[in-house]
Protein backbone atom coordinates (compact mmCIF):
# COMPACT_ATOMS: atom_id res chain seq x y z
CA UNK A 1 0.00 0.00 0.00
CA UNK A 2 1.60 3.57 -0.95
CA UNK A 3 1.14 6.33 1.56
CA UNK A 4 -1.88 7.89 -0.07
CA UNK A 5 -4.05 4.88 0.04
CA UNK A 6 -2.68 4.32 3.25
CA UNK A 7 -3.51 7.64 4.61
CA UNK A 8 -7.12 7.54 2.69
CA UNK A 9 -7.57 4.06 4.42
CA UNK A 10 -6.98 5.41 8.07
CA UNK A 11 -8.96 8.69 7.45
CA UNK A 12 -11.90 6.44 6.26
CA UNK A 13 -11.44 4.11 9.54
CA UNK A 14 -11.38 7.42 12.24
CA UNK A 15 -14.29 8.56 10.50
CA UNK A 16 -15.87 5.07 11.00
CA UNK A 17 -14.57 5.18 14.76
CA UNK A 18 -16.39 8.34 15.43
CA UNK A 19 -19.50 7.22 13.27
CA UNK A 20 -19.92 4.56 15.57
CA UNK A 21 -19.10 6.22 18.85
CA UNK A 22 -21.73 9.23 17.45
CA UNK A 23 -24.72 5.42 17.44
CA UNK A 24 -23.68 4.73 20.63
CA UNK A 25 -23.99 7.81 22.17
CA UNK A 26 -27.68 8.10 20.70
CA UNK A 27 -28.69 4.63 20.79
CA UNK A 28 -29.94 4.64 24.42
CA UNK A 29 -31.64 7.79 23.90
CA UNK A 30 -33.37 6.56 21.50
CA UNK A 31 -34.40 3.10 23.12
CA UNK A 32 -35.35 4.66 25.79
CA UNK A 33 -37.84 6.96 23.72
CA UNK A 34 -38.88 3.90 21.46
CA UNK A 35 -39.49 1.96 24.42
CA UNK A 36 -42.12 5.11 26.10
CA UNK A 37 -43.99 5.51 22.78
CA UNK A 38 -44.30 1.75 22.67
CA UNK A 39 -45.80 0.94 26.25
CA UNK A 40 -46.92 4.04 27.10
CA UNK A 41 -48.80 5.36 24.45
CA UNK A 42 -50.66 2.55 24.03
CA UNK A 43 -54.51 2.59 24.08
CA UNK A 44 -54.79 6.07 26.61
CA UNK A 45 -57.66 8.11 25.81
CA UNK A 46 -57.23 12.07 26.33
CA UNK A 47 -58.78 11.60 29.87
CA UNK A 48 -55.46 10.49 30.67
CA UNK A 49 -54.64 13.81 30.68
CA UNK A 50 -57.89 15.63 31.59
CA UNK A 51 -58.69 13.59 34.86
CA UNK A 52 -57.40 12.35 38.04
CA UNK A 53 -56.38 9.08 39.21
CA UNK A 54 -59.24 6.32 39.67
CA UNK A 55 -59.25 4.75 43.25
CA UNK A 56 -57.42 1.82 43.69
CA UNK A 57 -58.41 -1.11 41.65
CA UNK A 58 -60.59 1.14 39.25
CA UNK A 59 -59.47 1.39 35.20
CA UNK A 60 -58.94 4.69 33.92
CA UNK A 61 -58.00 7.78 35.39
CA UNK A 62 -55.55 9.95 34.49
CA UNK A 63 -52.44 11.99 35.75
CA UNK A 64 -53.55 15.51 35.43
CA UNK A 65 -52.77 15.93 38.93
CA UNK A 66 -49.44 15.35 38.35
CA UNK A 67 -49.05 17.27 35.45
CA UNK A 68 -50.40 20.44 37.08
CA UNK A 69 -48.17 19.92 40.20
CA UNK A 70 -45.41 19.15 38.03
CA UNK A 71 -46.32 22.27 35.92
CA UNK A 72 -46.75 24.76 39.58
CA UNK A 73 -43.34 23.10 41.26
CA UNK A 74 -41.34 23.88 38.11
CA UNK A 75 -43.05 26.96 37.63
CA UNK A 76 -42.42 28.24 41.33
CA UNK A 77 -38.72 27.39 40.83
CA UNK A 78 -37.76 29.19 37.81
CA UNK A 79 -39.48 31.90 38.99
CA UNK A 80 -36.75 32.08 41.69
CA UNK A 81 -33.89 30.45 40.19
CA UNK A 82 -33.46 31.90 37.12
CA UNK A 83 -33.76 35.38 38.08
CA UNK A 84 -31.46 34.77 40.85
CA UNK A 85 -29.10 32.67 38.82
CA UNK A 86 -29.20 35.24 35.65
CA UNK A 87 -27.83 38.27 37.94
CA UNK A 88 -25.44 36.20 39.96
CA UNK A 89 -23.79 35.23 36.46
CA UNK A 90 -24.17 38.73 35.15
CA UNK A 91 -21.88 39.71 38.19
CA UNK A 92 -19.68 37.12 37.57
CA UNK A 93 -18.96 37.85 34.43
CA UNK A 94 -19.39 41.53 34.35
CA UNK A 95 -17.29 42.11 37.80
CA UNK A 96 -15.01 39.34 36.81
CA UNK A 97 -11.55 39.11 39.34
CA UNK A 98 -13.57 40.49 42.39
CA UNK A 99 -13.35 38.34 45.48
CA UNK A 100 -17.48 38.19 45.89
CA UNK A 101 -17.07 36.76 42.16
CA UNK A 102 -14.68 33.83 42.37
CA UNK A 103 -16.29 32.76 45.74
CA UNK A 104 -19.59 32.74 44.28
CA UNK A 105 -18.32 31.14 41.36
CA UNK A 106 -16.15 28.36 43.65
CA UNK A 107 -19.70 27.98 45.52
CA UNK A 108 -21.70 27.06 42.33
CA UNK A 109 -19.68 25.00 41.14
CA UNK A 110 -19.43 23.15 44.77
CA UNK A 111 -23.43 23.25 44.78
CA UNK A 112 -23.40 22.32 40.66
CA UNK A 113 -21.87 18.65 41.94
CA UNK A 114 -24.20 18.42 44.98
CA UNK A 115 -26.24 15.07 44.67
CA UNK A 116 -30.06 16.34 44.22
CA UNK A 117 -30.84 14.14 47.24
CA UNK A 118 -28.63 16.39 49.64
CA UNK A 119 -30.52 19.08 48.13
CA UNK A 120 -33.93 17.37 48.93
CA UNK A 121 -32.66 16.90 52.32
CA UNK A 122 -31.80 20.37 52.78
CA UNK A 123 -35.07 21.68 51.73
CA UNK A 124 -36.24 19.33 54.37
CA UNK A 125 -34.48 20.63 57.04
CA UNK A 126 -35.13 24.38 56.14
CA UNK A 127 -38.23 24.40 55.15
CA UNK A 128 -40.83 21.31 56.09
CA UNK A 129 -39.10 20.98 59.13
CA UNK A 130 -39.90 24.93 59.98
CA UNK A 131 -43.18 24.92 58.13
CA UNK A 132 -44.37 21.55 60.18
CA UNK A 133 -45.54 19.48 57.14
CA UNK A 134 -45.00 18.96 53.47
CA UNK A 135 -45.63 21.36 50.67
CA UNK A 136 -45.02 22.31 47.28
CA UNK A 137 -43.09 25.49 48.28
CA UNK A 138 -40.33 23.40 49.58
CA UNK A 139 -39.96 21.49 46.63
CA UNK A 140 -39.99 24.23 44.45
CA UNK A 141 -36.88 25.73 47.22
CA UNK A 142 -35.47 22.34 46.50
CA UNK A 143 -35.17 23.06 42.70
CA UNK A 144 -34.72 26.43 42.55
CA UNK A 145 -31.59 25.70 44.76
CA UNK A 146 -30.81 22.88 42.54
CA UNK A 147 -30.90 25.39 39.19
CA UNK A 148 -29.53 28.12 40.30
CA UNK A 149 -25.69 27.09 39.95
CA UNK A 150 -26.72 25.56 36.37
CA UNK A 151 -28.60 28.80 35.22
CA UNK A 152 -25.33 30.88 36.73
CA UNK A 153 -22.71 29.29 34.80
CA UNK A 154 -24.18 29.16 32.02
CA UNK A 155 -25.24 32.88 31.87
CA UNK A 156 -21.63 33.22 33.37
CA UNK A 157 -19.92 31.66 30.18
CA UNK A 158 -22.32 32.79 27.61
CA UNK A 159 -21.72 36.49 28.68
CA UNK A 160 -18.19 35.90 28.57
CA UNK A 161 -18.48 35.14 24.88
CA UNK A 162 -19.53 38.63 24.20
CA UNK A 163 -16.88 40.11 22.06
CA UNK A 164 -15.22 43.08 23.55
CA UNK A 165 -15.47 45.05 20.26
CA UNK A 166 -18.88 45.23 20.83
CA UNK A 167 -18.63 46.30 24.39
CA UNK A 168 -16.71 49.06 23.30
CA UNK A 169 -18.88 49.96 20.26
CA UNK A 170 -21.64 50.56 22.93
CA UNK A 171 -19.03 52.60 25.08
CA UNK A 172 -17.94 54.65 21.81
CA UNK A 173 -21.39 55.50 21.54
CA UNK A 174 -21.93 57.10 24.90
CA UNK A 175 -23.42 54.14 26.71
CA UNK A 176 -22.18 54.03 30.60
CA UNK A 177 -21.06 50.96 31.63
CA UNK A 178 -24.35 49.09 33.23
CA UNK A 179 -26.24 49.90 30.28
CA UNK A 180 -23.58 48.28 27.59
CA UNK A 181 -23.93 45.84 29.64
CA UNK A 182 -27.56 45.09 30.14
CA UNK A 183 -28.42 46.70 26.82
CA UNK A 184 -25.54 44.96 24.76
CA UNK A 185 -23.98 42.64 26.48
CA UNK A 186 -26.69 40.79 28.15
CA UNK A 187 -28.41 41.41 25.24
CA UNK A 188 -26.82 39.66 22.53
CA UNK A 189 -26.23 36.78 24.87
CA UNK A 190 -29.52 36.32 25.92
CA UNK A 191 -30.87 34.13 23.30
CA UNK A 192 -27.95 31.67 24.59
CA UNK A 193 -29.03 31.80 28.09
CA UNK A 194 -32.35 31.70 27.68
CA UNK A 195 -31.64 28.13 26.30
CA UNK A 196 -29.65 27.48 29.01
CA UNK A 197 -32.38 27.95 31.38
CA UNK A 198 -34.51 26.07 29.96
CA UNK A 199 -32.54 23.03 29.80
CA UNK A 200 -31.97 23.72 33.34
CA UNK A 201 -35.86 23.88 33.94
CA UNK A 202 -35.92 20.10 31.77
CA UNK A 203 -33.46 18.96 34.06
CA UNK A 204 -35.41 19.67 37.34
CA UNK A 205 -38.69 19.03 36.00
CA UNK A 206 -37.40 15.24 36.24
CA UNK A 207 -35.53 15.50 39.43
CA UNK A 208 -37.41 12.93 41.42
CA UNK A 209 -35.01 12.69 45.15
CA UNK A 210 -35.17 16.09 46.14
CA UNK A 211 -39.50 15.75 45.69
CA UNK A 212 -39.68 12.83 47.71
CA UNK A 213 -39.40 14.29 51.35
CA UNK A 214 -40.81 17.71 49.94
CA UNK A 215 -43.69 18.01 47.93
CA UNK A 216 -44.74 14.01 49.45
CA UNK A 217 -46.90 13.45 46.29
CA UNK A 218 -50.36 13.55 46.41
CA UNK A 219 -53.74 11.00 44.91
CA UNK A 220 -55.95 14.65 44.39
CA UNK A 221 -55.30 17.68 41.86
CA UNK A 222 -54.82 20.73 43.97
CA UNK A 223 -53.51 23.71 43.28
CA UNK A 224 -52.57 25.07 47.14
CA UNK A 225 -48.39 25.59 47.30
CA UNK A 226 -48.82 25.02 51.00
CA UNK A 227 -49.79 21.54 50.59
CA UNK A 228 -48.61 18.05 49.70
CA UNK A 229 -48.86 18.02 45.32
CA UNK A 230 -48.45 14.81 42.71
CA UNK A 231 -45.58 15.62 40.77
CA UNK A 232 -45.04 13.55 37.43
CA UNK A 233 -41.78 11.95 38.64
CA UNK A 234 -43.28 11.04 42.38
CA UNK A 235 -46.50 9.82 40.05
CA UNK A 236 -43.74 7.62 37.60
CA UNK A 237 -41.81 6.28 40.62
CA UNK A 238 -44.97 5.41 42.87
CA UNK A 239 -46.59 3.85 39.88
CA UNK A 240 -43.41 1.81 38.71
CA UNK A 241 -42.84 0.35 42.45
CA UNK A 242 -46.56 -0.73 42.85
CA UNK A 243 -47.83 -4.07 42.68
CA UNK A 244 -50.64 -3.50 39.89
CA UNK A 245 -50.02 -4.25 36.14
CA UNK A 246 -52.37 -1.47 35.39
CA UNK A 247 -50.42 1.01 37.72
CA UNK A 248 -46.88 0.15 35.88
CA UNK A 249 -48.72 0.92 32.56
CA UNK A 250 -49.96 3.99 34.38
CA UNK A 251 -46.04 4.59 35.33
CA UNK A 252 -44.88 4.64 31.80
CA UNK A 253 -47.16 6.65 30.40
CA UNK A 254 -46.49 9.32 33.10
CA UNK A 255 -43.04 9.14 31.98
CA UNK A 256 -44.02 9.27 28.25
CA UNK A 257 -45.77 12.43 29.10
CA UNK A 258 -43.16 13.72 31.41
CA UNK A 259 -40.41 13.64 28.35
CA UNK A 260 -43.41 15.40 26.75
CA UNK A 261 -43.22 18.09 28.97
CA UNK A 262 -39.65 18.19 28.58
CA UNK A 263 -40.05 18.47 24.90
CA UNK A 264 -42.67 21.04 24.80
CA UNK A 265 -40.24 23.35 26.78
CA UNK A 266 -37.25 22.72 24.38
CA UNK A 267 -39.22 23.34 21.23
CA UNK A 268 -41.39 26.63 22.99
CA UNK A 269 -37.54 27.67 24.25
CA UNK A 270 -36.71 27.63 20.53
CA UNK A 271 -39.62 29.62 19.21
CA UNK A 272 -38.96 32.28 21.91
CA UNK A 273 -35.23 32.86 21.65
CA UNK A 274 -35.49 32.63 17.62
CA UNK A 275 -33.49 35.24 15.80
CA UNK A 276 -35.65 38.00 15.02
CA UNK A 277 -34.89 41.07 13.69
CA UNK A 278 -37.58 43.81 13.38
CA UNK A 279 -36.86 47.41 12.63
CA UNK A 280 -36.86 48.53 16.16
CA UNK A 281 -34.93 45.72 17.24
CA UNK B 1 -32.17 73.03 17.59
CA UNK B 2 -33.95 74.13 14.34
CA UNK B 3 -34.80 71.98 11.81
CA UNK B 4 -32.79 73.53 9.30
CA UNK B 5 -29.74 72.25 11.08
CA UNK B 6 -30.54 68.85 11.59
CA UNK B 7 -31.06 68.18 7.84
CA UNK B 8 -27.96 68.67 7.09
CA UNK B 9 -26.47 66.42 9.69
CA UNK B 10 -23.76 69.35 10.48
CA UNK B 11 -21.95 68.93 13.72
CA UNK B 12 -23.68 70.55 16.59
CA UNK B 13 -21.93 74.03 17.49
CA UNK B 14 -19.05 73.90 19.75
CA UNK B 15 -18.83 75.40 22.82
CA UNK B 16 -15.02 75.95 23.13
CA UNK B 17 -13.97 78.82 20.25
CA UNK B 18 -14.23 77.55 17.25
CA UNK B 19 -11.00 78.38 16.00
CA UNK B 20 -9.24 76.02 18.84
CA UNK B 21 -7.86 72.75 17.96
CA UNK B 22 -10.00 69.96 18.06
CA UNK B 23 -7.62 67.99 20.00
CA UNK B 24 -4.66 68.88 22.17
CA UNK B 25 -2.33 67.15 24.28
CA UNK B 26 0.34 68.98 26.39
CA UNK B 27 2.82 66.73 28.05
CA UNK B 28 0.53 64.15 27.92
CA UNK B 29 1.71 60.68 29.13
CA UNK B 30 -0.22 57.40 29.78
CA UNK B 31 0.83 54.30 31.80
CA UNK B 32 -0.77 50.39 31.02
CA UNK B 33 0.75 49.28 35.33
CA UNK B 34 3.91 50.04 35.04
CA UNK B 35 4.58 50.55 31.78
CA UNK B 36 4.90 54.05 29.96
CA UNK B 37 2.88 53.78 26.47
CA UNK B 38 3.33 57.62 25.84
CA UNK B 39 5.81 60.26 26.85
CA UNK B 40 4.83 63.75 27.16
CA UNK B 41 2.87 63.99 23.84
CA UNK B 42 2.26 67.39 23.04
CA UNK B 43 0.42 67.95 19.72
CA UNK B 44 -2.69 69.95 18.41
CA UNK B 45 -5.29 68.80 15.94
CA UNK B 46 -7.21 71.35 13.46
CA UNK B 47 -10.66 71.46 13.52
CA UNK B 48 -12.10 69.74 9.95
CA UNK B 49 -8.96 68.11 8.65
CA UNK B 50 -8.05 64.79 8.72
CA UNK B 51 -4.86 64.14 10.37
CA UNK B 52 -3.30 60.98 10.65
CA UNK B 53 -1.03 59.01 13.36
CA UNK B 54 1.40 56.60 11.99
CA UNK B 55 4.15 54.42 13.67
CA UNK B 56 5.59 51.13 13.90
CA UNK B 57 3.06 48.58 15.89
CA UNK B 58 3.59 49.22 19.48
CA UNK B 59 4.38 52.78 19.45
CA UNK B 60 1.40 54.33 21.32
CA UNK B 61 -0.62 55.63 18.73
CA UNK B 62 -3.76 53.42 19.16
CA UNK B 63 -3.47 54.05 23.27
CA UNK B 64 -2.97 57.78 22.05
CA UNK B 65 -6.26 57.69 20.15
CA UNK B 66 -8.57 55.50 22.50
CA UNK B 67 -7.64 58.08 24.97
CA UNK B 68 -9.10 60.99 23.27
CA UNK B 69 -12.69 59.57 24.44
CA UNK B 70 -11.05 57.20 27.10
CA UNK B 71 -11.96 53.59 25.32
CA UNK B 72 -8.68 52.76 27.43
CA UNK B 73 -10.39 53.43 30.87
CA UNK B 74 -11.70 49.69 29.95
CA UNK B 75 -7.83 48.83 30.55
CA UNK B 76 -7.41 48.32 34.41
CA UNK B 77 -5.06 49.86 36.34
CA UNK B 78 -3.91 52.73 33.43
CA UNK B 79 -2.99 56.12 34.78
CA UNK B 80 -2.21 59.35 32.81
CA UNK B 81 -0.60 63.00 33.52
CA UNK B 82 -0.74 65.70 31.68
CA UNK B 83 -3.50 67.30 30.09
CA UNK B 84 -5.29 66.37 26.85
CA UNK B 85 -8.30 68.60 25.57
CA UNK B 86 -11.12 68.09 23.37
CA UNK B 87 -12.25 71.36 22.12
CA UNK B 88 -10.57 72.81 25.28
CA UNK B 89 -12.20 70.71 28.01
CA UNK B 90 -10.16 68.60 29.79
CA UNK B 91 -10.66 64.91 28.88
CA UNK B 92 -9.09 63.36 32.11
CA UNK B 93 -10.58 66.40 34.38
CA UNK B 94 -12.75 65.68 37.24
CA UNK B 95 -15.65 67.42 35.84
CA UNK B 96 -15.54 65.37 32.27
CA UNK B 97 -19.23 63.99 31.55
CA UNK B 98 -18.27 60.63 29.75
CA UNK B 99 -21.42 59.96 28.17
CA UNK B 100 -21.66 63.16 26.66
CA UNK B 101 -17.96 63.35 25.48
CA UNK B 102 -18.32 60.04 23.84
CA UNK B 103 -21.24 60.96 21.63
CA UNK B 104 -19.44 63.96 20.89
CA UNK B 105 -16.31 61.85 19.89
CA UNK B 106 -17.20 59.08 17.94
CA UNK B 107 -14.87 55.80 17.04
CA UNK B 108 -14.70 53.62 14.10
CA UNK B 109 -13.02 50.24 15.69
CA UNK B 110 -10.28 48.22 13.60
CA UNK B 111 -12.63 45.41 12.63
CA UNK B 112 -16.16 46.32 11.86
CA UNK B 113 -18.37 46.13 15.07
CA UNK B 114 -21.67 46.01 14.04
CA UNK B 115 -24.19 45.16 17.04
CA UNK B 116 -25.83 41.84 16.20
CA UNK B 117 -29.26 43.72 15.32
CA UNK B 118 -30.96 44.94 11.74
CA UNK B 119 -29.09 47.51 9.52
CA UNK B 120 -31.48 49.87 10.93
CA UNK B 121 -31.30 49.25 14.79
CA UNK B 122 -27.17 49.74 14.29
CA UNK B 123 -27.89 53.54 12.84
CA UNK B 124 -30.71 54.47 15.33
CA UNK B 125 -28.89 53.17 18.53
CA UNK B 126 -26.89 55.54 19.23
CA UNK B 127 -28.84 58.93 19.08
CA UNK B 128 -32.03 56.81 20.57
CA UNK B 129 -30.06 56.34 23.40
CA UNK B 130 -28.97 60.04 23.52
CA UNK B 131 -32.96 61.35 22.84
CA UNK B 132 -30.65 63.31 19.94
CA UNK B 133 -34.34 63.86 17.93
CA UNK B 134 -37.60 62.69 18.67
CA UNK B 135 -38.69 59.40 17.66
CA UNK B 136 -40.45 59.72 14.89
CA UNK B 137 -37.85 61.81 13.21
CA UNK B 138 -35.08 58.23 13.51
CA UNK B 139 -36.25 57.03 10.18
CA UNK B 140 -34.97 60.16 8.51
CA UNK B 141 -31.84 60.47 10.59
CA UNK B 142 -31.17 56.92 9.75
CA UNK B 143 -31.53 57.44 6.45
CA UNK B 144 -29.31 60.64 6.09
CA UNK B 145 -26.42 58.99 8.17
CA UNK B 146 -26.51 55.90 5.63
CA UNK B 147 -26.48 58.25 2.85
CA UNK B 148 -23.55 60.03 4.83
CA UNK B 149 -21.71 56.89 4.67
CA UNK B 150 -22.12 56.14 1.28
CA UNK B 151 -24.08 52.61 2.20
CA UNK B 152 -27.82 53.93 1.84
CA UNK B 153 -28.15 52.55 -1.84
CA UNK B 154 -26.88 49.59 -1.01
CA UNK B 155 -29.11 48.77 2.07
CA UNK B 156 -32.30 50.86 1.68
CA UNK B 157 -34.11 47.26 0.71
CA UNK B 158 -32.69 45.65 4.04
CA UNK B 159 -32.99 47.60 6.86
CA UNK B 160 -34.68 45.19 8.68
CA UNK B 161 -31.65 42.63 8.31
CA UNK B 162 -28.91 41.68 10.17
CA UNK B 163 -26.27 44.04 9.74
CA UNK B 164 -23.88 40.91 10.31
CA UNK B 165 -25.26 39.62 6.94
CA UNK B 166 -23.47 42.70 5.04
CA UNK B 167 -19.87 42.12 3.78
CA UNK B 168 -17.06 43.80 5.67
CA UNK B 169 -16.69 47.00 3.90
CA UNK B 170 -20.28 47.68 3.58
CA UNK B 171 -20.13 46.88 7.98
CA UNK B 172 -17.55 49.29 8.22
CA UNK B 173 -19.41 52.15 6.41
CA UNK B 174 -22.05 51.02 8.67
CA UNK B 175 -20.02 51.41 11.92
CA UNK B 176 -19.13 54.90 10.18
CA UNK B 177 -23.17 55.89 9.47
CA UNK B 178 -23.69 54.23 13.62
CA UNK B 179 -20.87 57.05 14.49
CA UNK B 180 -22.20 59.81 12.93
CA UNK B 181 -26.07 59.62 13.84
CA UNK B 182 -24.54 60.56 17.21
CA UNK B 183 -23.75 64.19 15.91
CA UNK B 184 -20.57 63.78 16.85
CA UNK B 185 -17.94 66.50 15.97
CA UNK B 186 -14.54 64.16 16.17
CA UNK B 187 -14.30 61.33 14.51
CA UNK B 188 -11.59 58.52 15.65
CA UNK B 189 -10.83 55.78 13.33
CA UNK B 190 -8.21 53.16 14.69
CA UNK B 191 -7.09 51.41 11.39
CA UNK B 192 -10.52 51.31 9.58
CA UNK B 193 -9.23 49.95 6.80
CA UNK B 194 -7.18 47.18 8.09
CA UNK B 195 -9.58 44.25 7.82
CA UNK B 196 -10.90 45.51 4.31
CA UNK B 197 -9.87 44.53 0.88
CA UNK B 198 -8.05 47.09 -1.06
CA UNK B 199 -12.09 48.19 -3.15
CA UNK B 200 -14.07 48.59 -0.26
CA UNK B 201 -10.71 50.58 1.61
CA UNK B 202 -11.13 52.88 -1.46
CA UNK B 203 -14.20 53.59 -0.51
CA UNK B 204 -13.30 54.63 3.22
CA UNK B 205 -10.87 56.60 2.28
CA UNK B 206 -13.18 58.51 -0.32
CA UNK B 207 -15.55 59.07 2.63
CA UNK B 208 -13.42 59.90 5.20
CA UNK B 209 -11.67 63.02 2.58
CA UNK B 210 -15.55 63.80 2.21
CA UNK B 211 -16.48 64.00 5.73
CA UNK B 212 -13.88 66.21 6.43
CA UNK B 213 -15.73 69.10 5.58
CA UNK B 214 -17.81 68.71 8.20
CA UNK B 215 -15.67 66.68 11.23
CA UNK B 216 -12.26 66.43 12.73
CA UNK B 217 -11.25 62.72 11.68
CA UNK B 218 -8.33 61.39 13.38
CA UNK B 219 -6.87 58.02 11.60
CA UNK B 220 -4.34 55.86 13.01
CA UNK B 221 -2.93 53.76 9.81
CA UNK B 222 -0.31 51.18 9.56
CA UNK B 223 -0.78 51.81 5.51
CA UNK B 224 1.43 54.57 4.63
CA UNK B 225 0.17 55.77 1.40
CA UNK B 226 -3.00 56.01 3.29
CA UNK B 227 -2.00 58.61 5.60
CA UNK B 228 -0.65 60.09 2.29
CA UNK B 229 -4.00 59.79 0.33
CA UNK B 230 -6.08 60.59 3.20
CA UNK B 231 -4.29 63.13 5.18
CA UNK B 232 -3.60 66.87 5.86
CA UNK B 233 -1.59 66.41 8.60
CA UNK B 234 0.72 63.70 9.76
CA UNK B 235 2.17 62.70 13.18
CA UNK B 236 4.89 60.01 12.97
CA UNK B 237 4.87 58.09 16.69
CA UNK B 238 7.55 56.25 17.82
CA UNK B 239 8.39 54.63 21.21
CA UNK B 240 5.92 56.29 22.58
CA UNK B 241 6.90 59.90 21.51
CA UNK B 242 5.61 61.78 19.23
CA UNK B 243 8.68 62.34 16.84
CA UNK B 244 7.27 64.74 14.21
CA UNK B 245 4.29 66.22 13.09
CA UNK B 246 3.60 68.22 10.17
CA UNK B 247 2.16 69.01 6.86
CA UNK B 248 1.64 65.26 5.33
CA UNK B 249 3.39 66.29 2.24
CA UNK B 250 6.11 67.54 4.35
CA UNK B 251 6.23 64.76 6.59
CA UNK B 252 6.52 62.14 3.47
CA UNK B 253 8.73 64.07 1.09
CA UNK B 254 11.09 65.65 3.60
CA UNK B 255 10.85 65.04 7.00
CA UNK B 256 12.86 66.87 9.59
CA UNK B 257 14.02 63.62 11.27
CA UNK B 258 16.11 60.96 10.51
CA UNK B 259 13.67 58.16 12.09
CA UNK B 260 10.59 59.20 10.53
CA UNK B 261 12.50 58.96 6.79
CA UNK B 262 13.88 55.88 7.77
CA UNK B 263 10.10 54.70 8.31
CA UNK B 264 8.41 56.02 6.02
CA UNK B 265 11.09 54.64 3.42
CA UNK B 266 10.82 51.45 4.79
CA UNK B 267 13.50 51.00 6.39
CA UNK B 268 11.83 49.34 9.42
CA UNK B 269 8.57 49.33 11.43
Amino acid sequence: MNRRAMRRFVSRFMVGLMVLAVVIAVLPLLLILGSLLLRGAGARSPAFFVSSPAPVGMPGGGVLHAIVGTLMIVGMASLAGIPLGIAAGFYCSEYNGTRLASVTRFVADVLNGTPSIVVGVFAWTWVVRAQGHYSATAGAVALAVLMLPMVMRTTEELLKLVPVSLREAALALGYSRWRTSLVVVLRTALPGIVTGSLLSVARIAGETAPLLFTVLGSQYLSFDVDRPMAALPLVVYQYAIGPYPAWHRLAWTSALVLILVVLVLSIAARIVTRQRFGRRD
Amino acid sequence: MSPARRATLAPRAPEAPADGPAVEARDFSFWYGKAKTLHEISIALPRRAVTAIIGPSGCGKSTFLRSVNRMNDLVVDSRVAGELLVEGRPVYGAGIDLVAHRQKVGMVFQRPNPFPKSVYANVAYGPALNALVPRRDLPDLVERCLRRAALWEEVKDRLDQPATGLSGGQQQRLCIARALANEPTILLMDEPCSALDPIATQRIEELIVELKRDYTIVIVTHNMQQAARVADLTGFFDAGRLVEFGDTDQIFTAPKHERTEAYITGRFG
